[in-house]
C-alpha cells in the first residue's frame, strides 16, 4: 500500500463571533499558512478537498465562495463533503492511495455564530420521526450522559474532571455559570463553546512527503463507521462504530502515546476512551479538544491536524486521531499516525 | 486607489425557510396513520425484536421488514434529560424532560418530550404514557408528549392485520432557521459605498484585476484583494437575456432585460436590469448608467446613456 503522510497543519484562532469577515476572508489566511509551511502553491497541489455546511451560516453554496480563497484557476481537481473536514481528508487519502494524486490540500471551516447552532443541528436528524420535534444538540448529548450515569459508567463529578482537563488550553468556559445546567445532567462546562474557525492540512505520498516535512506524520490506517440512525436502537453508553473503525485502522495493534478525540461533550470523551481502550498512560487531547474550541465542520479535521503536529514536533511517535459527526457520536472516524 | 479601511460591520436578519414534502414508505405510512388513529404500530424484525418507531429495513441486517404489530401507549423511560429552557418548535413550551421511552411490547425506544413538574419527578425506569394531541394529522407530533402513568402495563404486541382508511402517504415538514447575516469586510465596504451612490471594486495585488462586487479574494490567484478603486458609474452591456416570466414578489412588468454590465474600470461584469429602452432594442455593447430611486441603497436599474455602442474588442474579455 502507498504511504501517505500529513506534512502540514494550520488553523485559525477560533472565536465566538467573526462577523467582521466573510467565510473566505476567515479561511484564506489558514490556506496561505498551510501552503507556506510546505512551500507549495494551490496550482502545485494535485487534489483539493474541503468540508463545510451551508446550514451553519445560512449561506447557499458557501463552499464555492470559499474556493475563491484557494485560487482555483486554471481549473484544479477539487471536491467537497458536507461533513467535517476529517471526511474530506479521508477522501484525499483515498485519492493518493489510488495513485491519482501525490499531494492534497484539505480544509474545513465553519461559522456557527450567525445562527442558533443548537437548532441548526436538528436539521441533520431523521426527518420523519425526530426532526419535527427539534431536539437540540445539547439535549441529545444530555440523553447520552444520563444513559452513561445510569449504566454506572460515569458520574457528574467525573464529567466535571473531563471538562476541567479540556479547559486547560483555554479559560473562556470557566466562568461563574460553568456549573449551571444547560440540559441536565450536562452543565455549561460539559458543553463545547460556539466557535467560528477554519483549519487545513497538506497530505503527501511517500516520496513527496520527505521533501516537504522533516518528520511527516504517516497515516498507518484510517477507517470510518456509522451507528444505526435511530437513537432508540443504539446503546448510547457505548460506541461500537468507534471500536470497529479503530480496529480496522490498526489502533489496537500497538499502544499509542497520544490521542486527539473529537468529543464535543464531556460525556462523549468517556465513551470514546472506553471504546478505544485508552488508559492513563495516553496523553488525551493535549490540544484541549472540542471543549476548548469547536468550529463545527473543522473540529474533527483539527484533531487529525493536532495529532500530526505533535508528531512533526517530535512530541509523539504514535498517535490516534478521532473525528465524529452527527448526534451522540453517530459516525466515527479513526486514524493512526506514526512518526517514522 | 486608496488603502482599505476596516468597515463598519453590517448586520441584517436572514430567514431561511424550507418546507420539505416527503413521501412515506409502507411502514412509515402505517405508523404515522396509526398515530392519527391513536394506535402505535411497530415492526417485527426477522430475529423477533419489535422496533418502535418502525423503519422499512432492519437496522442491523438491512433486510426488508414489513410485519406490523400494535404495541401499548404506555412504556418505560430508558434515559432522560431535563430541558429547563424549551427552544422554538419543541413539543412543549414549559420546562420538560426529553426522554427515550420503550413502549410496552417494543424492544427499542422512541424519542419525545415528557411533561413533568420538575427534574426530581423524572427518573430512568419511570412509567409513562402517551398524551395524544387534540388535532392529529398523521405525524410524529400527533403524540403531544409523554406523561407520568401509574396504571397497569400494556401486554404483548398484537399482530396488526388491518388497514387504515385514508392512510397518510406523505408529510410536509416546515423548517425555519433565523440568522444574523454579516457580509464580511470586502462586501461591507462595497455596500457602504453603494449606499452613497459610489461603486467600489477591489483590485487583486497579483493579477491586477478589479472585482465588482468584491468578495474579498481573487478567485484566480487565491489572495486577498488589496485596495479599493472606484469604478463606473457608466458601463457596457456585455450580454443579456429577455425575461418573460414574472418573478414572485417582484413588481416588474415582463418582458424585461437582465444584463451583464461591465462597469468602466471593472474586470468582472455585474448584473442588473436594463430599463428606459424597449426590451427588443437592448444589444451587446449598449452603454448604460445606473438609475437610483429615492433613498435606494443600490441602483434600481440601468438605462442607456445615449453614447455610441462600445466596440466589441473593448469588452470581449469580460463576456
Amino acid at each position: 500500500m502507498r504511504e501517505v503522510a500529513i506534512v502540514a497543519f494550520a488553523q485559525s484562532a477560533h472565536r465566538r463571533d467573526t462577523a467582521e469577515v466573510s467565510e473566505v476572508e476567515m479561511l484564506m489566511p489558514v490556506l496561505h499558512e498551510v501552503l507556506g509551511q510546505v512551500g507549495l502553491t494551490a496550482g502545485e497541489i494535485d487534489f483539493t478537498c474541503s468540508g463545510s455546511s451551508d446550514y451553519l451560516a445560512g449561506r447557499a453554496f458557501s463552499f464555492t465562495m470559499a474556493l475563491d480563497g484557494v485560487g482555483a484557476w486554471p481549473p484544479i481537481t477539487e471536491s467537497h463533503v458536507e461533513m467535517d473536514g476529517a471526511w474530506a481528508l479521508y477522501e484525499a487519502w483515498v485519492k493518493i492511495l489510488t495513485g491519482e494524486a501525490r499531494t492534497a490540500l484539505v480544509y474545513a471551516y465553519g461559522k456557527s455564530s450567525p445562527g442558533a447552532l443548537r437548532d441548526v443541528l436538528t436539521r441533520q436528524l431523521d426527518p420523519y420521526y425526530v426532526a419535527p420535534l427539534w431536539p437540540d444538540s445539547v439535549s441529545l448529548a444530555a440523553l447520552q450522559a444520563q444513559a452513561l450515569i445510569d449504566a454506572g459508567v460515569t458520574s457528574e463529578p467525573e464529567l466535571a474532571a473531563v471538562a476541567a482537563r479540556g479547559r486547560t488550553a483555554v479559560s473562556s468556559r470557566s466562568g461563574a455559570d460553568a456549573d449551571d445546567y444547560v440540559v441536565r445532567p450536562l452543565r455549561r462546562r460539559d458543553c463545547p463553546p460556539i466557535s467560528d474557525g477554519a483549519a487545513a492540512v497538506v497530505l503527501a505520498s511517500r516520496d513527496t512527503a520527505r521533501g516537504l516535512c522533516e518528520r511527516p506524520a504517516w497515516i498507518r490506517g484510517m477507517d470510518h463507521r456509522i451507528e444505526a440512525h435511530s437513537l432508540g436502537v443504539r446503546d448510547l453508553a457505548d460506541s461500537p462504530s468507534t471500536r470497529l473503525a479503530a480496529q480496522r485502522a490498526g489502533a489496537f495493534d500497538a499502544p499509542v502515546d497520544t490521542a486527539e478525540l473529537h468529543a464535543p461533550f464531556s460525556c462523549q470523551e468517556v465513551v470514546l476512551r472506553r471504546a478505544l481502550r485508552l488508559d492513563d498512560a495516553v496523553n488525551v487531547n493535549p490540544s484541549g479538544g472540542a471543549l476548548a474550541a469547536n468550529p463545527v465542520m473543522a473540529t474533527g479535521l483539527i484533531r487529525l491536524g493536532e495529532a500530526a503536529a505533535r508528531i512533526h514536533r517530535g512530541q509523539s511517535d504514535r498517535a490516534l486521531a478521532h473525528a465524529t459527526s452527527g448526534p451522540c457520536l453517530q459516525q466515527n472516524l479513526v486514524a493512526v499516525l506514526e512518526g517514522s | 486607489m486608496s488603502p482599505a479601511p476596516a468597515p463598519e460591520v453590517l448586520r441584517a436578519p436572514l430567514v431561511v425557510e424550507f418546507p420539505f414534502t416527503r413521501s412515506l414508505g409502507p411502514v412509515q405510512s402505517a405508523f404515522l396513520t396509526g398515530l392519527r388513529e391513536r394506535s402505535v404500530l411497530g415492526v417485527r424484525c426477522h430475529d423477533g425484536r419489535v422496533l418502535v418507531p418502525p423503519v422499512e429495513y432492519d437496522p442491523v441486517t438491512a433486510e426488508e421488514i414489513r410485519e406490523l404489530v400494535e404495541v401499548a401507549a404506555t412504556g418505560t423511560v430508558t434515559t432522560w434529560a431535563w430541558n429547563p429552557s424549551p427552544r422554538p418548535h419543541q413539543p412543549l413550551d414549559t420546562p420538560f424532560a426529553w426522554a427515550l421511552v420503550t413502549l410496552d411490547g417494543a424492544d427499542t425506544a422512541i424519542l419525545h418530550a415528557l411533561d413533568a413538574p420538575g427534574p426530581e419527578a423524572v427518573r430512568t425506569g419511570m412509567r409513562v404514557r402517551i398524551r395524544w394531541a387534540a388535532t392529529r394529522t398523521g405525524a410524529i407530533t400527533d403524540i403531544a408528549c409523554f406523561e407520568p402513568y401509574d396504571g397497569a402495563p400494556g401486554g404483548e404486541p398484537r399482530p396488526f392485520q388491518g388497514e387504515f382508511a385514508d392512510p397518510v402517504s406523505g408529510i410536509v415538514v416546515p423548517a425555519r432557521l433565523d440568522y444574523t447575516y454579516s457580509p464580511g469586510r470586502a462586501q461591507s465596504r462595497f455596500l457602504a459605498a453603494l449606499a452613497d451612490h459610489r461603486t467600489i471594486g477591489e483590485r487583486c495585488p497579483s493579477c491586477q484585476k478589479v472585482y465588482v462586487p468584491p468578495r474579498g479574494a481573487c478567485p484566480t490567484c487565491g489572495v486577498a484583494t488589496a485596495g479599493q478603486t472606484e469604478v463606473g458609474p457608466r458601463g457596457t452591456v456585455t450580454t443579456y437575456c429577455v425575461v418573460n416570466i414574472k418573478a414572485q414578489n417582484l413588481d416588474i412588468e415582463v418582458p424585461y432585460v437582465y444584463a451583464h454590465i461591465a462597469l468602466d474600470g471593472a474586470d468582472l461584469a455585474l448584473h442588473g436590469r436594463i430599463g428606459g429602452i424597449p426590451y427588443d432594442q437592448v444589444r451587446m455593447g449598449l452603454r448604460v448608467a445606473p438609475v437610483w430611486t429615492e433613498g435606494g441603497r443600490y441602483p434600481d436599474h440601468y438605462r442607456p446613456t445615449g453614447e455610441p455602442d462600445a466596440d466589441y474588442d473593448s469588452y470581449k474579455e469580460l463576456l
